[in-house]
């Protein structure tokens, strides 16, 4: 009576399992706040000046939640328009080319944003 | 890989068979507006960057947002996080296994689509009331 050691696993024919469709769960949960805190953040600062905008963004609390939402829209984007290609883009060879430039598109965004807030908030 | 034994096989039928649905509609407005928000991102990006160079960086990007092209892409574009998050929360809830019935389909669309517009016309709003407080 032993269950198959595959099935103990549950990690199916990818071999990953659910990970991929629990983290953009996870990271479409955390993108609820940080969204909110985003839009927030730029409503409130329409009209000022770039000292005022510089100064609000190198606050710690601001630099570390802008930090969390640039991470996980950046993870959550990637899932999203890998699943959005692999559905749309039939061609092997388009549909690798498409995913890596997403997954390139969301890394770089994800540093530049990320390197950005660092600089801000460090001084430069 | 196709082969010709697989190419000869029937397909089932495809998007444009059918009548276009409410909740269809959505399912593809939830994947535009994703994509909508990974352009956002890149202007985001532009913006922080900017941020960090130094002032006439930041007046160059200030200008463009300023400009009627700018402030109409910032617009598609609270719309579209404010619709693709309610059309997520209803993922969200959908996870659960409650409110898959007919009718609250048919009403969590409608929701995600007034409240969606409702809520970007409110934050342009105070983003135009707050203008002039700096």
């Amino acid at each position: 009576m032993a269950t198959p050691l595959k099935r103990v696993r549950g990690l199916g024919a990818a071999h990953r399992g659910t990970e991929t469709f629990w983290r953009q769960r996870v990271t479409a949960i955390a993108n609820i706040p940080l969204v909110i805190f985003l839009v927030l953040s730029i409503v409130s600062h329409i009209g000022a000046d770039y000292a005022q905008v510089k100064a609000y963004l190198a606050q710690p609390i601001v630099a570390v939640l802008m930090l969390a939402l640039i991470l996980s829209a950046a993870i959550h984007m990637r899932i999203g328009l890998k699943e959005i290609i692999e559905d749309y883009v039939h061609g092997e060879g388009c549909k690798v080319a498409a995913i890596l430039l997403a997954t390139f598109f969301a890394g770089l965004v994800g540093i530049a944003c990320t390197l950005a807030i660092l600089k801000i908030s460090l001084g430069s | 890989m196709t082969n010709k034994l697989e190419a000869a096989r029937p397909l089932s039928p495809h998007l444009q068979i059918y009548r276009p649905m409410l909740t269809m509609m959505m399912s593809i407005a939830h994947r535009i507006t994703g994509v909508g928000n990974a352009v956002g991102f890149a202007l985001l990006t532009w913006w922080l960057v900017a941020i960090s160079i130094g002032p006439d960086a930041y007046a160059t990007v200030d200008h463009f947002f300023s400009s009627i092209i700018g402030r109409l892409l910032l617009l598609l574009f609270t719309w579209s996080l404010i619709h693709h998050m309610l059309g997520g929360i209803r993922h969200l809830i959908w996870d659960t296994g409650a409110g898959l019935d007919k009718v609250s389909i048919e009403v969590f669309a409608w929701l995600t689509i007034i409240s969606s517009i409702v809520l970007t016309v409110l934050i342009w709003i105070a983003g135009y009331a707050l203008m002039g407080s700096f």
